[in-house]
């Protein structure tokens, strides 16, 4: 068996195949649901119910997907101009970080301190991702290793300030920042609904980065940079120039899942602010073909899944994670879709 | 011709085969026999379907029809390796030999198993020896392939082909890494050894060499036979109108009246690079309305030289003087803000994205003038238009704009690249290798343009591997040999011999 690269591979090839991914993926998490002794069937209407069959379960997924799709939009930006950004779990604390302090420290009315604690947790973000750009620019350090690394730094980091500078003094003694006032916090989307405009902006945002990559110069230069590094910098776009842009937009987008978070869910900062929002963004961004409003999707998907599986382990005894499990299987999947949609098997 | 072949002496015999991609039909029913002891020609246009054929003769593709038959065997398809047991050999244009290891050791190679590795070294030599007397071709068995000229290394590859016993030896473009010395020996080489019996595939766009060497040509276009002729019937004219399918005209340029210097490079040096040469203090002016063409066989500083004038490298020590003021800051921007238009030598890996659309190529080198964006916002449709109108005017054939130019061919690719080079109106045109693999067709056009440009008042600087296009184009002729510039030579002051001696390194003065 043989690759043969496809010209032009329809739209039966480039929905049928994903469709078809998803499919081999239930299929595995099934016999994963069996071997657990499940019923597979009752385990994944389970799943589908918790994830999306009732009100309060679909807007859980929801709130779920919010920092999953602003950490997917981070990766997918970089991804497209063959930045590796691994460390956007590093980029939403820096985030979640500003925001607090922002928000706890300044005193800022309401009308001010969103936008001021949303721009400082940009700048963050952009700043913590901006280090390992530059080393990688100016010296060739490898920034998958630099980004990755970054992640274990800001850890560390903030629980030196959760125990320090930043401890809740009424916080009986848990490493916890004080809470945001209330009136400083995100709005509900719908009143009485518990989805707040996190959300919403995370929307706002994968439009916008769709706006930029298919009709700005700069997304243009991204994917240029992207596919054939070296015939952009002999057309004369300034590489490096791009790469700094790329990472202060990417790690703006990172640094905005823990601006939502805190200001829109948690209201103050702790060590488990984020179960990975940072590294399950790439799946979603892979998943999504790296396409902005895909991330959308993606997040979607990737949100219930978790939730779905969570609330499925709490009626039946299986393990959540299956979750994970599904997850890893669901992206293997679609690489091979991904790959199929390009080239075509051929025998001999 | 297979009615003039008598059938006992039919080596290699393709039938019906035709293959698709999607739309295009790269093969369409294509067939033609190879007599024993002859040379058969393959002509044709790049994207005419010869690399296509020959992957399906090696295996590496599957014929959607057709079969290959070689020696009356038919060959199984899609199956890697038939071919070479048949005793198919093959030279590509770019060698795979392993550098650190010697002439014989590149040779036997493959041909025996690990564990019997070392013993049979003796033997393999004296045969290796053998073959390089019967055939003429001479060349080192010792030898670490490392310290070989491109010449040699060429023969390595033949004799590893004949090592193996390939009895039908296929040869894609060999004279182009050649000077013409070594272009003949290969001649000589082939002669003898079709009269021992070998059977030759000779895969070329030069017609000259064609009409030398083969006894027949098979015309291919549009992936269909367009002809086969005997040699001795045709001539270079003739086999040019069945490439394109109509009467071509090559270009005989008068000469350009030499304007004002718009760039000068004055001792200009660069080290080095690994494998590629580097500049050693090289003194060149390129004028208005001039075409200065830079002869020499490749990897001799050539590359080096097309960076400093496109803005890829700035000189490392030397002047580079463009109009009239001494550049200090040297990019592909800067040389472009300067008027400079870049023809690079790789199209695929330089002059274009193969995951962009034709559009988004069009625009690489403009996307930020107003012409193409505001603001930073991208205005795709004056992009399409402009792309659309390179496609008219530069005859590009494509599906249309928003295609990806990956699925064009080389031909097609680099009309795109000239096109958008020269709509920018450039002062000086740096032209390297910018009919490399190109049809005749192309070919034509893609000189004539030059020359227009050239008559328009451009300076033009034109690299080429092919001493002939040098001739014919060029009004004054620099020959480059490790790194160093010869004199100018006006058109017509020499010839391709003397050129030859140049070009092998004799002549220059310095003891660089």
């Amino acid at each position: 068996m043989r690759l043969e690269p496809v010209a032009d591979p329809g739209l039966l090839r480039m929905l049928g195949l994903p469709l078809l991914a998803l499919g081999a993926t239930v299929v595995v998490a099934s016999v994963l649901a069996m071997l657990a002794g499940a019923n597979p069937f009752a385990t994944l209407g389970l799943i589908v119910k918790g994830a999306a069959g009732s009100k309060f379960a679909a807007l859980e997924t929801l709130n779920r997907a919010t920092p999953l799709i602003f950490t997917g939009l981070a990766v997918a930006v970089a991804f497209r101009a063959k930045l590796w950004n691994i460390g956007a779990e590093a980029q939403l604390y820096a985030g979640a970080l500003m925001t607090v302090v922002i928000g706890t420290q300044m005193g800022l009315p309401g009308v001010l301190a969103v936008p001021a604690m949303a721009l400082a947790a940009i700048v963050a973000g952009a700043v913590v991702l901006l280090v390992p750009v530059l080393l990688k620019v100016r010296m060739g350090v490898d920034e998958v290793v630099t980004t990755l690394l970054f992640n274990f730094i800001m850890l560390l980091f903030i629980s030196l300030l959760l125990e320090g500078p930043l401890k809740d003094p009424m916080g009986m003694g848990w490493p916890k920042t004080e809470s945001l006032p209330r009136e400083i916090r995100l709005p509900r989307l719908v009143e009485g609904l518990r989805l707040h405009w996190g959300f919403g902006l995370a929307l706002i945002a994968a439009v916008a980065v769709w706006v930029i990559q298919t009709r700005t110069t700069l997304g243009y230069e991204i994917r240029a940079v992207g596919l054939n590094p070296n015939a952009a910098r002999f057309a004369g776009i300034p590489v490096n120039r791009v790469l700094v842009k790329t990472a202060l937009l990417s790690g703006g987008l990172a640094a905005l899942a823990g601006f939502s978070e805190v200001a829109g869910l948690k209201g103050n900062l702790t060590l488990d602010l984020s179960p990975g929002f940072g590294y399950t963004g790439i799946i979603v961004a892979m998943l999504a073909l790296l396409h902005p409003l895909g991330v959308v999707v993606s997040a979607i998907f990737v949100a219930g899944v978790f939730v779905g599986a969570d609330s499925m382990s709490r009626a039946a005894e299986v393990p959540t994670y299956i979750a994970d499990i599904s997850l890893a299987t669901a992206l293997l999947f679609m690489v091979v879709a991904i790959l199929l949609t390009r080239f075509r098997l051929v025998r001999g | 011709m297979t009615q003039t072949t008598a059938a006992q002496d039919v080596v290699l015999r393709l039938t019906g085969i035709t293959k698709r991609f999607g739309k295009l039909t790269a093969n369409d029913d294509i067939g033609f026999a190879l007599a024993r002891g002859e040379v058969l020609a393959l002509l044709g246009e790049n994207g005419a379907g010869k690399t296509t054929l020959m992957n399906i003769l090696f295996g590496h593709y599957t014929a959607d029809a057709g079969t290959v038959e070689i020696f009356g065997e038919t060959l199984p398809p899609g199956a890697p390796g038939a071919a070479l047991k048949a005793g198919v050999g093959m030279v590509h244009q770019h060698f795979t030999l392993a550098e650190n290891l010697s002439v014989t050791e590149n040779i036997v190679l493959g041909t025996q198993s690990l564990w019997r590795a070392g013993l049979g070294r003796a033997a393999a030599r004296d045969r290796i020896a053998a073959l390089s007397r019967d055939f003429g071709l001479a060349v080192d068995p010792d030898a670490r392939v490392r310290s070989l000229s491109v010449g040699e290394r060429q023969r390595v590859e033949i004799l590893k082909a004949l090592y193996r016993d390939a009895r039908i030896l296929i040869l894609d473009e060999p004279t182009a890494v050649l000077t013409p010395q070594e272009a003949d020996a290969l001649f000589d080489t082939l002669r003898r050894a079709t009269a021992q019996g070998l059977s030759v595939i000779f895969i070329s766009h030069k017609l000259h060499e064609v009409m030398a060497i083969s006894q027949r040509v098979i015309v291919l276009r549009h992936g269909r036979v367009a002809g086969e002729v005997a040699t001795a019937d045709t001539d270079r004219h003739k086999l040019a109108e069945m490439m394109v399918g109509a009467e071509v005209a090559l270009p005989h340029p008068g000469l350009g009246t030499p304007g004002e210097v718009l760039m000068e490079l004055r001792g200009v040096s660069l080290p080095a690079q690994g494998r590629r040469s580097g500049l050693a203090g090289i003194d060149l002016a390129l004028r208005a309305g001039q075409i200065t063409g830079i002869a020499g066989v490749s990897g001799n500083g050539q590359s080096a030289l097309a960076d400093v004038i496109g803005g890829v490298t700035a000189p490392a020590g030397g002047a580079l003087v463009v109009a009239g003021a001494e550049v200090t800051e040297w990019s592909p921007r800067a040389a472009l803000d300067a008027g400079v238009g870049r023809i690079p030598e790789d199209r695929h890996a330089t002059g274009s994205i193969a995951d962009f659309t034709l559009t988004e190529n069009a625009v690489l080198e403009a996307y930020a003038t107003g012409q193409f964006s505001r603001r930073g916002w991208m205005d795709w449709r004056a992009a399409r238009a402009h792309a659309a109108a390179i496609i008219t005017t530069y005859d590009v054939r494509c599906p249309g704009p928003e295609a990806r130019i990956r699925l064009l061919s080389g031909g097609n690719m680099q009309k795109l690249i000239l096109g958008r080079a020269l709509e920018a109106a450039p002062r000086i045109i740096l032209a390297n290798q910018p009919v490399r693999g190109l049809d005749i067709g192309a070919l034509t056009y893609v000189q004539e343009r030059l020359i227009a440009a050239r008559d328009a008042g451009a300076a033009v600087l034109l690299i080429s591997e092919d001493l002939d296009e040098v001739l014919a184009l060029s009004d004054v002729i620099h020959v480059m040999s490790a790194g160093r510039l010869s004199p100018a030579f006006p058109r017509g002051s020499m010839t391709p011999a003397r050129l030859g001696a140049w070009m092998a390194g004799q002549g220059f003065t310095d003891a660089a």
